[in-house]
């Protein structure tokens, strides 16, 4: 693996691991379907292990792009393929080899096509690394939009009743708003080409840019939409619901746990620090948008009959306070924007996870076939109690550190609407509690839930890690925030420094000469 | 004239040369001993790949600078072969099963070959024109060759009804231009057209009009649409390919000789009419091919679309959308010819199965048909890494680069719309259960050779498309 690495670079291997199990899987036979999940385990696990020897390997004392890797891919007309990490895109890449082998693990339940469905899922992994880790926007853009595909597939082969609807339902929501960023890609592009003469579409040379506000609010609005719609910020939530009670658990578990974060993970390092004038006459906007996702997610999550739903409309709510904390634009608050976006992913993950637990069980997901399961599946209970407990920003568990840092964030930046965000915590806990109190307190009424089994050794070791996680991130959050630390600033830094001369003409790059025609 | 080169001929001579031993061993070969003839077919296509290989970077011009050898006429020319080649290939099968005539199907194949190869290095009207009826007329015959299907010989009719009422159009252009200008060699009109446009005669702002209107309707541009989805639909599965990629890239290539270079000056003046018929014609093709429900003819709407997107790439003019343009076709071509592949696997002589209910479960019931059908859905729509995004960024950025990003938002904003089709056609393939199919032609080996080669390039379109890229821009600017 070292000798691959040195061949091809650190994060390429990254990218290349999830590919080489997937074809890897097209010559095992159908039938050996234990060989096929083994195989697909030992590839998000390989890849797992890589990317913690590249947090070991990481720098957490600068804010650069590290382990950049730059190799030319349509060299006249300045595409290139560069991926690089820095302290934003590190925990979002481990938090998704991290959830991977224990979304193939939890996918156990699958009988049907279960090559096809591992292949999928290798691709999706490989697609929303590749999106964590590019630097180029051309190839950012060609990640993005690779992700949709096996993400179709998993939700339409797999998914529930009304799949179809909802596979062709999360493209479409996804393609419209990328469709118009990718014209504002090249857009983008081109102005940097008229007023630079050098012809690129490399995301660090496009942070040197400073482009008329006429022009950025535009851009702004493309690559905004495309973010929002992701996250998805309300009013662009629709999908959302749809998918993931469509989705197979597996699917869920990547969906909110990985593939939203691409939303706020966009509007951090693309939208805003390439479009900071614009970005900043937006942060009102936004402010409220995030506050009224907030609220309106908290209080739909309590009106749900299913418990999936439930936690669909609670990740609305959740990505809320993520958009809050980045629009606040303050190191606090960005922090604790990553960060709840790293509690999200594990909370919510571990949320899906339990679900499809009990679902796999009864085959029905709503919360009034339950109650009093306390006493019939007590690990599953308890461990479910924690989770939520996460999930609502309990002291000691991770989501309290996040919600904090951001809530602290942006009080100094609007107080009003940051009052009105700390309600959504405590709708969050009611909205939680009453669900939990309906399923597993009171009397075990329904008979079919005498005959439950608790958890199996499989699924408590699904569990296990991630709440080891949720624990360890709540008491000692400092490791995570001091790897953060010089790239928020970084970031911060772009976003407010003044720029006396509106164009750097200082590149000078072999993409010169070329006209791009 | 003192002119003996014949050196630009040779490529569409030896086509020619091929067809003709075709024919002849026709006569001679027993029943049983005909498939050879695919074969020879395919030996006079490679020879010619070759020659032009060995002809790459000439630039010459013979017949009184009538016909020229320029890359981009290799270009063309390389591109007709291949896709007389896949068209071949996956016809091998088909012919014999509906007792299609083989000899003269295979040669029919070369002789519209030839049309295409002379009307991508023309620099003559007259040439062109020649050009374009050898191609026409042996496209009508091949569309109405299986005589046994009533479609087919109803689309063979229409299609050579609406196809000499276009020949009409582009015959009166060229008469009337050259009244206008006194000749009919490009290299002549176009030096007269550097004089004020105030100077030109009204007529030959007609000549130029009635020319576009040729045009259009030869590469189906809406409203002169109306003949494709039928032609489409009843013409034998191989043969819609074949009109779908070749006569419709042999269309384009003479377009952009001709009116994007040669008669800049008639295009410039055209702009904005082009523009609106750009933005009508993908739209049009893509509203309407979302209604269908067989495959086959939502392909047709499809390439309706795809004329669109090229169309975009001629509005932006020669500077910016040359390149795009020849390196779209390239992409258009591998996946479109890959797509009429899939569809002609599943039909047999009895049965057409060309609706997308005819496809439900073919993903997991034929695994290699589901993948390939899917990558060519996916590019088509403009998922990347496939040929068919890398083609759709280059032609909006065109679009961009050359002021005219409003044209890119309504070009991405269709793509958006055909999202919706191209995946219908896997939801069908792999979200729906679909009944057990008897036989069909998806047993020839050679058929799937034929969808190997275009999932080959649909990938290599994708992923690695430098070299691509860079041949396209090349070619586009060798012509003089």
């Amino acid at each position: 693996m070292i000798m691959l690495a040195l061949a091809v670079g650190d994060l390429s291997l990254l990218l290349a691991i999830p590919v080489i199990g997937a074809l890897a899987l097209a010559l095992i036979p159908k039938r050996y379907t234990q060989a096929l999940f083994s195989l697909a385990l030992l590839a998000s696990i390989g890849d797992f292990l890589w990317s913690l020897n590249i947090f070991n390997r990481f720098d957490g004392s600068t804010g650069e792009m590290q382990l950049v890797e730059r190799v030319p891919w349509m060299p006249s007309f300045g595409i290139e393929y560069i991926v690089g990490i820095d302290g934003i895109s590190l925990f979002l890449v481990i938090l998704t080899t991290f959830l991977m082998p224990l979304a193939i693990l939890a996918s156990w339940s699958v009988r049907e096509k279960v090559k096809e469905y591992l292949f999928f899922m290798l691709l999706l992994e490989t697609g929303m690394l590749g999106a964590f880790v590019a630097l180029d926007l051309f190839l950012f853009y060609v990640f993005w939009e690779v992700m949709l595909v096996p993400m179709y597939f998993l939700i339409g082969v797999w998914g529930g009743a009304r799949r179809i609807y909802a596979a062709l339902k999360f493209v479409l929501y996804t393609m419209a708003g990328s469709l118009l960023m990718l014209v504002a890609i090249i857009y983008l592009a081109t102005r940097h080409a008229q007023l630079t003469q050098v012809l690129t579409f490399d995301l660090l040379k496009f942070y040197n840019l400073h482009l008329p506000f006429n022009e950025q609010f535009w851009l702004f609005l493309a690559f905004a939409l495309s973010f929002a719609i992701k996250v998805p910020v309300f009013p662009f939530h629709t999908w959302l619901p749809d998918a993931h009670v469509e989705a197979p658990t597996a699917g869920s578990v990547i969906l909110a746990g990985i593939l939203l974060k691409l939303g706020t993970y966009g509007f951090l390092r693309f939208a805003i620090p390439l479009f900071p004038d614009a970005a900043l006459a937006a942060a009102p906007v936004f402010i409220a948008l995030a506050v009224i996702g907030i609220i309106y997610g908290a209080a739909v999550a309590m009106m749900q009959a299913d418990i999936k739903k439930l936690v669909a409309y609670s990740s609305v709510s959740h990505l809320g306070f993520v958009m809050l904390g980045l629009f606040a634009l303050n190191m606090q608050s960005v922090q604790g924007a990553i960060y709840q976006m790293l509690n999200h992913g594990l909370s919510t993950g571990a949320l899906f996870l339990l679900v499809g637990m009990i679902y796999d069980r009864r085959h029905t997901r709503l919360i009034e076939d339950f109650g009093g399961l306390w006493k019939q599946i007590p690990v599953f209970s308890s461990l479910l109690l924690v989770v939520m407990f996460s999930s609502i920003g309990l002291p000691g568990l991770n989501g309290f550190v996040g919600e904090f840092l951001i809530l602290l964030g942006a009080f100094n930046v609007t107080p009003r609407w940051t009052a009105a965000a700390a309600t959504g915590v405590i709708l969050g806990a009611i909205y939680m509690l009453w669900m939990f109190r309906r399923v597993i307190f009171g009397p075990l009424t329904n008979p079919e839930n005498q005959k439950l089994q608790d958890l199996n050794g499989r699924e408590i070791l699904i569990l296990a890690p991630i709440l080891a996680l949720i624990v360890f991130m709540g008491v000692y959050p400092l490791p995570f925030l001091d790897r953060m630390k010089p790239s928020v600033d970084l970031t911060l830094k772009k976003i407010f420094a003044v720029q006396a001369s509106p164009v750097t003409t200082n590149h000078n790059d072999a993409g010169d000469k070329n006209d791009g025609r | 004239m003192t002119d003996v080169n014949l050196m630009p001929l040779l490529p569409a001579a030896q086509v020619l040369l091929t067809a003709l031993v075709v024919m002849l061993l026709d006569l001679f070969l027993n029943e049983h001993e005909k498939g050879l003839l695919a074969w020879i077919s395919l030996l006079g296509l490679a020879l010619c790949g070759g020659e032009t290989v060995i002809l790459w970077g000439s630039q010459e011009s013979a017949f009184g600078n009538t016909l020229i050898l320029d890359n981009f006429a290799l270009f063309f020319t390389q591109l007709f072969l291949v896709a007389a080649a896949v068209t071949i290939l996956s016809s091998i099968q088909y012919v014999r099963d509906t007792k299609i005539h083989e000899g003269e199907f295979y040669a029919l194949v070369l002789f519209a070959t030839v049309g295409m190869v002379l009307m991508a290095a023309a620099n003559d009207l007259i040439v062109f024109f020649l050009g374009l009826e050898t191609m026409s007329i042996a496209v009508y015959v091949l569309t109405g060759m299986w005589r046994a299907s009533s479609r087919a010989s109803e689309a063979a009719m229409k299609y050579f009804l609406m196809g000499a009422f276009a020949t009409g159009f582009l015959l009166y252009g060229i008469a009337l231009i050259y009244g206008a200008t006194g000749s009919t060699a490009l290299n002549q009109i176009s030096a007269y057209l550097l004089e004020p446009m105030s100077d030109w005669p009204l007529y030959l702002v007609g000549g130029g009009f009635l020319l576009l209107v040729g045009f259009a309707f030869k590469v189906g541009a809406v409203p002169f649409h109306f003949w494709i989805p039928d032609v489409y639909e009843g013409a034998p599965t191989p043969v819609t390919g074949f009109m779908a990629v070749a006569v419709k890239a042999a269309a384009f290539a003479a377009w952009a000789r001709l009116l994007m270079h040669k008669l800049a000056p008639f295009d410039s003046d055209w702009a904005s009419p082009l523009w609106a018929l750009s933005i009508v014609t993908m739209t049009v093709g893509n509203l309407l091919a979302i209604t269908q429900s067989s495959v086959k003819r939502m392909l047709a709407y499809s390439s309706i679309a795809h004329a669109g997107y090229l169309l975009i790439a001629v509005v932006v003019g020669e500077e910016w959308g040359g390149m795009p343009l020849l390196f779209y076709l390239l992409a258009y071509a591998s996946m479109t010819v890959g797509a009429f592949a899939v569809v002609t696997s599943l039909t047999d002589e009895n049965n057409a199965r060309e609706n997308y209910t005819d496809f439900a479960g073919l993903g997991f019931r034929r695994p290699f048909l589901g993948m390939a059908m899917s990558l060519f859905m996916l590019s088509l729509a403009g998922f990347p890494p496939l040929a068919g995004f890398v083609g759709k960024f280059y032609i909006f950025r065109s679009a961009v680069l050359s002021g005219h990003t409003a044209l890119a938002i309504i070009g991405v904003l269709n793509s958006l719309l055909s999202v919706v089709y191209y995946l219908r056609v896997i939801v069908a393939m792999y979200m729906e259960e679909g009944g057990a199919e008897g036989k069909s032609f998806g047993q020839s080996p050679y058929l799937y050779l034929a969808i190997a080669l275009a999932v080959a390039g649909t990938l290599y379109l994708g992923i690695v498309p430098a070299k691509a890229l860079e041949w396209s821009r090349s070619s586009f600017f060798s012509i003089e």
